[in-house]
């Protein structure tokens, strides 16, 4: 028997109001391309570029506990503040971050990372004198290859010390919309 | 050693079975009460989710709260005397063994003594199925075996 589109949204909606959700998720669509957003109690605690939810269920599970649901009322609060920044409405944003299961220095590089302001870049050298670990360059890549909440945690204002942008999860054009959109690319 | 089955995601588990589960309580109840009773039985899964310490008979224990709201629901709409448990006309869940020998028990017992000696759950976990206390689980099963027992004796 088919459930309707309204009973399943009533019973998502009702599970994230009661609290019932370790983490909620949606696709959300924007500019790049079509993201799984997904949020604890606790604070956005991952972004996608792959926006297939099957094959993430595991590794939020993991993140956050098995009561994973698609749920838009979840990840309302950041996918209006990533609507704002897409629009060039928002430079920075507000959500808490949920970091929990992270390694100390992973979360401190982030915590770092999240300080790296809008239309700016650094280097993952410069990244690593800020966290007092200056020979950790490729340390530092490693957390921004592995971030779970880019764009909000901005590891596309990482480039190169040549200044080449070097890498990003969501692909080179990804990266370069992003400091497109910022005005962080020279014309 | 056997490897305890993983408890899924929950949207996985939910998308697997949401139909069976709205097919069970339109059987027993009219479109709008089912609808509710959909919603309810699936919070009540939430509720209880975390506390699971395996993945094993999924499908009976969902149809087990479904069946339980179903028949709160009818008791919170009929009179009493109307109680009786539904028949089992959708098709046996995983826990056969002991539905023959149980089919005579008043509801919450039946799912109370299948829940413990069926699937092995905490008291803890049954309360949060069937909507009540712990003591008040504990008490259903430890009644509903004495029941059986009288029987077989």
């Amino acid at each position: 028997m088919t459930v309707s589109t309204d009973l399943d949204q009533r019973f998502r909606d009702a599970a994230a109001t009661l609290g019932l959700v370790d983490v909620g998720f949606d696709v959300v669509d924007s500019p790049i391309g079509a993201l799984l957003v997904a949020a604890s109690d606790r604070g956005l605690a991952s972004i996608s570029f792959d926006a297939e939810p099957e094959r993430h269920l595991e590794r939020l599970a993991r993140i956050a506990g098995p009561r994973v649901l698609r749920s838009p009322r979840s990840v309302e609060p950041a996918r209006r503040e990533l609507d704002e920044y897409f629009a060039g409405r928002r430079r920075a944003f507000d959500v808490a971050v949920d970091l929990r299961a992270l390694p100390p220095f992973t979360v401190e590089v982030l915590r770092e990372l999240a300080r790296v302001p809008y239309g700016e870049t650094t280097t993952y050298g410069e990244l690593a004198v800020r966290v007092g670990r200056p020979t950790a360059a490729r340390a530092v890549g490693t957390v921004m290859n592995r971030n779970r909440i880019p764009i909000v945690l901005p590891c596309h204002r990482v480039v190169g010390s040549t200044g080449n942008l070097v890498g990003y999860a969501g692909g080179l054009d990804t990266k370069r919309a992003l400091l497109e959109l910022e005005g962080a690319l020279g014309q | 050693m056997m490897q305890a089955v993983a408890i899924p995601p929950f949207e996985r588990f939910y998308e697997e079975h949401r139909s069976e589960v709205l097919r069970l309580l339109r059987r027993r109840l009219d479109a709008e009460r089912a609808e509710d009773a959909y919603q309810e039985t699936f919070l009540r899964a939430l509720q209880a989710y975390r506390r699971l310490e395996h993945g094993e008979h999924l499908r009976a224990w969902i149809l087990t709260i479904a069946r339980n709201v179903a028949v709160d629901t009818l008791r919170r709409t009929r009179p009493q005397s109307d109680l009786a448990e539904p028949s089992a006309d959708d098709g046996r869940p995983a826990y056969e063994e002991l539905a023959p020998l149980t089919d005579g028990l008043p509801p919450k017992e039946r799912a109370a003594v299948v829940l413990r000696y069926g699937y092995d759950l905490s008291y803890e976990q049954i309360a949060s199925a069937l909507g009540s206390s712990e003591d008040a689980a504990r008490q259903a099963a430890s009644t509903g075996v004495r029941r059986l027992r009288r029987r077989i004796s």
